[in-house]
């Protein structure tokens, strides 16, 4: 926590030397308009672009506008909106049909397994790589290269692979004497599919972070524990693992979230097909508002609703993590 | 500590046991295959005649011909979408490490009003589905006069690059000695001065990764891109490359030449920035 020193009003003392004497207060002032300055480029764009977006989404998420009784502008025509308030019903008709709880479900299993996947094949090759082997920075490039690829490449190629004639994969399997598999129209292997394309597309982040991480952990430590004769178990749990927390809080919090609300993958390799079976709640949610009639109340309400799942989910994460004793 | 020097020694290569080796580079080399794979197959595609992708048996190689590239070069618009990508990358890469990192260094450096709910602004932006975001976004952009127009398509990119890259850079930020803030404060340099002058050059590791990930962000994104370009020659590869596919049939031939002629330019600025990417990233990780 080297930052904190910077600067005399870290976040524990805000009241140090303010009242006592106004030159220190004059300087502060003039220290916090520095550090405004440098956010306010950011801090203007997302509050613009985001923050209003998210203020008339929930505003809408209230109503019930559609593409039919939005206001719009025809030529020389203004047609005023007719749209009304409604309060929450848009909430309950969501959150009490059928097909919320289950793609809820599905969305956390998705969540769960694909960030259980990326974290545990993250984690053994990075420790593979961590050792001292020939070739290591070959091998390192090789593993990198699915992040190298656009997602919407490479939801194109897995596509191609997966294609239950032509696709190479089960052209692979009838080669050594299996049936193929449909893949991407049967409802269980798309699921599989869509998991295991994830997965392809988010070790090599998850190998990177935690490669550093793992060559940040003092070396003596693992030598401390060599002479006193600590066991590899013993050292990969007692040094590794706690060695790796801070990175691996941040890694598990932002892949959860990138997980939550993968939309490419699901979108261009299944389409959320077949009959919706692979759909998360986002590709679920875009649906409903670009597909028939645009509607805005509807999409708005299920865009508040995922958000507002999501922050629960930071901050009870965020709230264990400082139990825990990780300061932020 | 004088017990620390042989043990180093015992740590090295030559005194792993040979089955050990094996494994571990067996490990690997089913990992890079399978890491691998699917590019390669890619690349072996789009070299095929225009129909060969509709075989039912593998064949690595398929009388090799240039011709599926030389019509996606020659008689489509991709050369005008690729220098449109081109363009909002490199404007997006530009201001995205700007104002990444000065709001990186911001948060790093300074304790102030408003701190804690920058760290929560840039980890809920996150948070927010892109899907939901675009109706609102474009109503806001045909308001501002910015549809179909390079610059609002650069500022939509930078929400959701610039909030990752800063996060990431005020990690990095956190590893650099605040001495060097001292001493360059003490040297008469403003605040903005020794973030200028100090900072940023021992952080380049940082910002080559902020480069790399505003970079993909923008070359990379499609839901944007197709909701916000409505001519075809504003389009961007991510929103052409949707026209190769059809309702029904795909063109396969086509789709994988673009496909390698789009993920080569990605690939070749990834490999220049990969040899700081493990220090940028994990420092920005592990004090995040």
């Amino acid at each position: 926590m080297t930052a904190q020193v910077a600067d005399g009003t870290a976040a524990g003392t805000p009241a140090r030397g303010r009242a006592r004497d106004p030159m220190r207060r004059g300087r502060a002032y003039s220290r916090h308009w520095y550090a405004w300055a440098m956010c306010a480029p950011v801090v203007i764009v997302t509050l613009v672009l985001v923050g209003y977006p998210l203020v008339r989404g929930i505003y809408l998420s209230l109503t019930d506008a559609t593409e039919a009784n939005m206001g719009r502008t025809i030529g020389m025509n203004v047609i005023p909106s007719t749209y009304e308030f409604v309060g929450l019903a848009n909430y309950t008709a969501i959150v009490t049909s059928a097909e919320f709880l289950s793609r809820l479900g599905w969305t956390v299993v998705w969540t769960v397994a694909c960030v259980a996947l990326h974290y545990g094949l993250g984690l053994g090759l990075a420790m593979l790589l961590n050792r001292p082997v020939r070739l290591r920075s070959l091998y390192r490039m090789l593993l990198v290269l699915p992040w190298a690829v656009p997602v919407f490449v490479s939801a194109f190629i897995w596509r191609y692979l997966l294609n239950g004639e032509f696709g190479v994969v089960n052209a692979m399997l009838r080669a050594v004497g299996f049936a193929g598999v449909t893949w991407l129209d049967d409802p269980f292997w798309a699921k599989v599919s869509v998991i295991g394309v994830n997965v392809w597309l988010g070790v090599p982040f998850m190998m990177l972070a935690l490669l550093g991480g793992l060559q940040a952990i003092p070396r003596e430590l693992y030598e401390a524990a060599e002479v006193d004769g600590a066991s590899p178990w013993q050292r990969f749990r007692h040094i590794t693992l706690p060695g790796l927390r801070p990175v691996s809080s941040t890694v598990v919090l932002l892949g959860t979230i990138w997980t939550f609300n993968q939309f490419p993958v699901i979108f261009l390799v299944t389409k959320g097909g077949p009959g919706g079976s692979s759909e998360i709640l986002v590709t679920y949610a875009y649906r409903q508002a670009f597909e028939g009639i645009r509607n805005y109340s509807g999409s708005a309400a299920w865009g508040v609703l995922i958000l507002a799942l999501l922050v629960v989910m930071a901050v009870v994460y965020r709230r264990a993590l400082r139990r825990a004793g990780e300061a932020w | 500590m004088v017990s620390v020097a042989p043990a180093r020694a015992t740590r090295t290569r030559s005194t792993r046991s040979r089955g050990a080796s094996v494994a571990l580079h067996a490990a690997l080399i089913v990992a890079s295959l399978v890491a691998l794979f699917p590019v390669a197959w890619l690349v072996l595609t789009s070299i095929k005649p225009r129909d060969a992708w509709q075989s039912t048996t593998v064949q690595l190689f398929d009388s090799p011909t240039l011709a599926n590239y030389v019509q996606v070069l020659t008689q489509t618009a991709f050369p005008r979408w690729l220098f449109n990508s081109l363009l909002v990358a490199a404007l997006t890469t530009v201001l995205g490490v700007v104002m990444s990192a000065s709001t990186g260094y911001a948060v790093s450096r300074f304790r102030f009003p408003g701190f804690r709910s920058i760290m929560w602004m840039l980890l809920i932006t996150q948070m927010f589905p892109v899907a939901i975001l675009i109706v609102p976004i474009y109503n806001l952009l045909a308001g501002l006069g910015l549809i179909n127009q390079f610059p609002g398509l650069v500022i939509a990119y930078l929400t959701s690059a610039v909030p990752f890259c800063a996060w990431m850079m005020k990690g990095y930020f956190d590893t650099v000695p605040v001495e060097i803030d001292e001493a360059g404060r003490v040297d008469g340099l403003t605040h903005f001065g020794t973030f200028w002058r100090l900072i940023l050059p021992l952080s380049k590791p940082g910002l080559a990764v902020a480069a790399f990930y505003s970079f993909i962000t923008a070359w990379a994104e499609v839901a944007y891109a197709t909701a916000f370009m409505t001519g075809d020659d504003k389009y961007t590869l991510a929103v052409g490359l949707g026209q190769f596919v059809g309702q029904h049939k795909a063109e396969w031939g086509l789709l994988t030449a673009s496909s390698v002629l789009i993920a080569a330019p990605a690939a070749l600025v990834f490999l220049l920035v990969q040899r700081h990417l493990v220090t940028g990233l994990t420092a920005g990780a592990t004090k995040a």
